[in-house]
């Protein structure tokens, strides 16, 4: 297995430091390898954690927010190691995956005990003003009891940035979240990371990533299989080979024309339809149809039969 | 050394759970033996070794000092609140001496009100005295070990249980050498001792009570300090 290494568009000016970073960091849990040799560097903007479920991505976020020791390597937070270092949290802010809160307390009440352990110096101001950034003011007197997951959601976020912090790192941040609520959250993640944070938030949704974030980092299987851009490696992701399966009015000419086509690498007639094998997604995809109607043929059905995110995060190790 | 803030919380966790109502019973149990003992003319030489050694130090104090002591940072871990405790930019032996001043006051005042009660019933304001300084030195000994096998393992009410029934109630009958290692044992100690009273048998001497009391509870307060240090979510790995 290899990391595909994708330069960033234009060069952002040099930082001191990377907010932070991973050097050969493994996790592993008895003969389980959580985290194998993740090495990565994060500045400030919005990079998207992407990987398929149990990829490793909330191990490398427990890492990085100093709540599990690596096995091997080093994590540091603008740095200075993360764990058994308390310190860091002054930079960090974290909104774990798992949603407990403490539901006996209103909304305000959590933010404020939030701020008041970062010992701010004016508590009440800090908590409005991360309680007006996450659109809760209206509820914030409630128990969290009553909230809705968004809601809970919305207020843990707003406990993480009460103290205004350089990191913020978010595991699975829109799970729960209607599209509105969704759409906010994107907004505010956006404008923070264009403010200079560093904000790393975890997804298996591509869709999220591509929304929020040009910086992406993949994991798959415990490793790091591609980072940089995510245009490039979304590009990357539709040249693919591709298997997919086709039926036309008739199946065994439209064979016969395929075979012609540079992105075709192989055409099997079966009963129930033609299954083609492409080099490359979008090639394959723009001269199907063209194909077709020189040749006269009627295209009935054209499936991908690998789509799912798995296969393609399983082509980016491989590649 | 104290946080306001932690102490707040933890002690609204506390009195919000359902299982704090467990506490109740005991307490008013022991008055009620007490009275009840001295209604049928009872006098206290019969009834004070049973209800306040046997039942008191032997039951009631290290089953609350248990029910108390998980909870104030047990309850956050099952559940996993308190990683938003964790994740602030607090020494972790603050956050342990907020959880065991609340644990230790709660267990001091729900044990040590009943039991001076019931040492007045007995007829000696000198013997409440003596009563309320044994749950006092209880609490924090029982505290101290329980908050520190919260962090220790993930099941502590069961440790605790076993240390309890087990080790101090019936070993501590069976072998003199447990008796070293019982918390009950030095409560009692202390109390005879302050309370000026026979009605109380401590087995332990004062001195090693006192001693052992202090190991127990500094021994327990710095490896719980130690293990949050160390705390590690637990690592799914979706």
């Amino acid at each position: 297995m290899s990391t595909v290494h994708v330069a960033s568009g234009p060069v952002a000016p040099p930082r001191p430091a990377a907010d932070i970073e991973l050097r050969g960091v493994s996790r592993w849990y008895g003969n389980v390898v959580a985290v194998n040799d993740v090495t990565m560097s994060l500045t400030a903007g919005v990079t998207g954690l992407l990987g398929p479920n149990g990829a490793g991505k909330t191990t490398l976020l427990h890492m990085m927010a100093g709540f599990l020791a690596p096995s091997r390597g080093e994590v540091l937070v603008a740095g200075a190691p993360a764990w058994r270092n308390p310190a860091v949290y002054r930079h960090l802010g974290l909104v774990s995956e798992r949603e407990a809160v403490h539901s006996f307390l209103t909304g305000w009440e959590f933010v404020l005990a939030s701020a008041r352990l970062h010992r701010l110096p004016q508590p009440e101001a800090a908590a409005r003003r991360a309680i007006d950034l996450v659109e809760m003011a209206d509820t914030q007197h409630r128990r969290i009891a009553t909230y809705s997951k968004g809601m809970r959601q919305r207020t843990r976020v707003a406990a993480a940035l009460v103290h205004d912090p350089q990191v913020l790192l978010l595991d699975e941040p829109f799970n729960g979240m209607d599209p509105r609520q969704r759409m906010h959250m994107m907004d505010l993640l956006h404008s923070m990371g264009a403010a200079g944070r560093t904000i790393l938030f975890s997804s298996h949704i591509l869709e999220e990533v591509e929304q929020l974030s040009g910086t992406v980092q993949v994991i798959v299987a415990g490793r790091l299989a591609a980072s940089g851009d995510y245009r490039r490696i979304r590009r990357l992701m539709t040249n693919r080979p591709h298997v997919f399966t086709v039926s036309s009015s008739d199946d065994r000419a439209l064979a016969v024309a395929l075979m012609a086509e540079a992105s075709v690498t192989g055409v099997e007639l079966e009963a129930a339809g033609l299954t083609v094998r492409a080099a490359d997604y979008g090639t394959f995809t723009r001269a199907l149809p063209k194909i077709a109607h020189a040749s006269g043929i009627r295209l009935r059905r054209v499936l991908p039969t690998d789509e799912s995110l798995e296969s393609v995060f399983s082509y980016l190790v491989a590649s | 050394m104290i946080d306001s803030t932690i102490a707040r919380i933890t002690a609204r966790g506390l009195f919000g759970r359902r299982r704090f109502l467990l506490l109740l019973p005991l307490p008013l149990l022991l008055i009620g033996l007490a009275l009840l003992s001295d209604a049928l003319g009872a006098s206290p030489r019969a009834w004070a070794q049973p209800i306040l050694g046997g039942l008191g130090f032997g039951a009631v104090l290290p089953v609350i000092a248990l029910i108390v002591g998980t909870g104030v940072l047990g309850s956050e871990i099952d559940d996993g609140t308190l990683v938003h405790v964790l994740a602030k930019p607090l020494p972790r032996s603050q956050i342990i001496l907020t959880k065991l001043a609340v644990a230790v006051a709660v267990t001091a005042v729900t044990v040590g009100v009943p039991m001076v009660v019931a040492g007045l019933i007995a007829g000696s304001a000198r013997l409440g005295l003596g009563l309320a300084v044994g749950c006092a030195v209880g609490a924090f000994a029982y505290s101290a070990l329980f908050l520190a096998l919260s962090l220790v393992t993930r099941r502590p009410v069961l440790l605790g249980l076993i240390y309890v029934l087990l080790w101090e109630g019936l070993l501590g009958n069976l072998l003199s050498g447990t008796r070293m290692l019982s918390i009950q044992q030095y409560v009692t100690a202390v109390a005879a001792r302050v309370g000026d009273t026979q009605l109380l048998a401590g087995r332990v001497s004062v001195p090693v009570s006192v001693v052992m009391a202090v190991v127990f509870t500094v021994g327990g307060t710095l490896l719980a300090i130690d293990r949050l240090r160390s705390f590690s979510v637990a690592g799914e790995t979706s």
